[in-house]
């Protein structure tokens, strides 16, 4: 689940007023302020709907398919999305894990090379900075995926900790990978597998959700990783930008697989019960809070080393006053970011961070947090829309299962 | 209808489901017929009642309707008044009626079929009737030539 959008795309494109937003002069394509990625002209040569989604002209859906259609294909099918706006990250040095694990809660020794993992870049309050993909590629290299939305934010945190690391002694260096000279494509859905495997050297068969692997892909030397943003099995594809349009045409070959947009994306990830950054999560709420506690390794734990370590051990140990969940509403208007929850007696207990129609089951999904006492999956509430309280139920993400590649 | 320019594309309009004949003044620059808000509303008034919906630019912008809240018959409303809203998979959109007056009618149809909007939003997927307490508001709106006029300047 490395891929995540940005926050500003659920701000100018899918909350409410989100057509409020008019700056967007996407007329004005020599906008300098607001880059290309590698797939632009094929964005447009397949007729995508191009935005500014952190400061990159994305394709929010396309002419051919609905973002509900759309979103119906990947889950039944295969789409691809250009995720190159993300930040690709690698990182060299014999001391690149413990700077690495100074800053996140990951238990990078315990894992082996060419496996990945989410975690996150935490503060000193462990407040989430970011949601990232880490991939420990060797003992003395790491490579990671993380926002477009943060993309400046996690340039200097990474900078700056390296920098002190480095004075203390260690070795370790940082290289970003600028969108000009490098792209990142995801294959998503149920039949992403068949698509890739017939254009790669790597045994898709061995590759297995959260490994990472070097490969040839259409002739190309690429990175292929396990992941995504969906829910569905898939992969990301860290491709040499000059070679990105070459490889998404070819997998275009199959009539399994078509282009999606962001819009498909969001629905998509909320739908999986994955986590927008700077909806969901953001620089105020603790794993903890964030229902992500799983990701402060226990290894981890009992080396009490990472940010804000005092706060979230004892947020683990003694509770926490509010907590994300997942709410459900069967019929009516959808509930959207700040949307307000109400407990059965009326009293404001918490509120929406991300929702939308689902696609896949009809109704409405949405996350956000409640008050503590109230996050017990089946609890009912009531959500206001436009000023009118609607039914909503409590339940357990991800709303639809997951179908990652995993040995049984 | 709150609306920015997500997309360059106010022209490619979607023209499935709308009869032959009404063609013409789709494309129509001159169309007397139908007035316009800033917002992407429409109106276009019979009699003192006026038919009330979104432009074409508009429903493109927001993409497949899968809900739609419209206002209750009866009430009555002042120009600006939020009076419903559409929401798609990836947006939520408030509308506004363009004139003042009483709600005599809303469209049940596009309540059980939201994308009868994308496929005929000037006929078919109207939303509500309103009848006007001050016709004269009329005159605050754009003609179909200010308002494609506006289109292409602002977005």
């Amino acid at each position: 689940m490395s891929s995540k959008s940005a926050n500003v795309f659920v701000k100018k494109y899918i909350c409410r007023g989100l057509l409020n937003c008019a700056n967007v002069q996407i007329r004005n394509l020599s906008d300098k302020n607001v880059k290309k990625t590698s797939l632009y002209n094929l964005h447009k040569k397949y007729n995508g709907k191009l935005v500014d989604f952190a400061g990159f002209y994305l394709p929010v859906q396309y002419a051919d398919l609905s973002v509900s259609a759309s979103h119906i294909f990947t889950r039944k099918s295969a789409s691809i999305f250009d995720v190159s706006h993300m930040l690709q990250t690698n990182v060299r040095g014999k001391d690149c894990i413990s700077w690495f694990e100074s800053i996140c809660p990951v238990d990078l020794k315990g894992m082996t090379p060419g496996t990945s993992s989410l975690t996150v870049f935490l503060n000193k309050n462990g407040g989430i900075i970011d949601d990232l993909i880490v991939t420990k590629v060797k003992d003395d290299q790491l490579y990671i995926v993380s926002n477009a939305g943060r993309l400046e934010v996690d340039k200097q945190h990474m900078l700056e900790t390296s920098e002190i690391f480095r004075k203390k002694g260690n070795n370790v260096s940082i290289d970003f990978w600028d969108v000009t000279n490098r792209a990142l494509i995801a294959v998503q859905g149920p039949k992403a597998a068949n698509s890739v495997q017939p254009l790669t050297d790597i045994n898709l068969d061995d590759l297995m959700f959260m490994t990472s692997r070097i490969g040839k892909v259409a002739g190309i030397e690429c990175r292929v990783t396990r992941c995504g943003y969906t829910g569905e099995d898939g992969f990301e594809i860290s491709i040499p930008a000059d070679e990105a349009e070459n490889i998404v045409e070819a997998l275009l070959q199959s009539e399994d697989v078509k282009l999606a947009g962001l819009g498909a994306r969001d629905s998509l990830r909320l739908e999986a019960g994955l986590c927008l950054y700077g909806n969901d999560i953001d620089e105020n709420v603790t794993p903890v809070e964030a229902s992500l506690t799983w990701l402060v390794a226990k290894a981890r734990r009992s080396e009490a080393n990472f940010p804000g370590a005092d706060i979230i051990l004892r947020q683990i140990k003694e509770g926490v006053n509010k907590r994300r969940i997942g709410i459900r509403i069967e019929t009516g208007a959808p509930a959207r970011k700040d949307a307000i929850l109400r407990n059965v007696n009326g009293n404001e207990i918490g509120m929406i961070t991300s929702g939308c129609p689902s696609p896949s089951l009809g109704g409405n999904v949405a996350m956000g947090y409640v008050a503590e006492e109230f996050k017990k999956i089946g609890t009912e509430l009531l959500v206001n829309i436009r000023g009118k309280d609607i039914g909503c139920k409590i339940t357990k993400m991800p709303f639809v299962p997951s179908k990652y590649y995993i040995k049984k | 209808m709150v609306l920015g320019s997500i997309m360059r594309s106010a022209t490619k309009l979607s023209r499935s489901g709308i009869p032959p004949c009404c063609r013409r003044t789709f494309y129509s620059t001159d169309n007397k017929g139908r007035y316009y808000t800033k917002k992407h509303e429409w109106v276009s008034v019979d009699s003192g009642v006026g038919t009330i919906g979104i432009s074409s630019y508009a429903q493109d912008a927001l993409g497949e309707v899968v809900f739609v809240q419209l206002p209750e018959v009866g009430r009555t409303v002042a120009a600006g008044d939020e009076c419903g809203a559409l929401e798609s998979v990836k947006a939520a959109s408030e509308v506004y009626t363009p004139v003042s007056g009483t709600v005599t009618e809303k469209n049940d149809t596009v309540e059980s079929t939201p994308s009868l909007i994308n496929k005929s939003c000037y006929q078919e997927g109207w939303l509500f009737k309103v009848k006007l307490s001050s016709p004269e508001e009329l005159q605050q709106l754009m003609n179909q030539t200010d308002y494609d006029k506006y289109l292409e300047e602002s977005h």
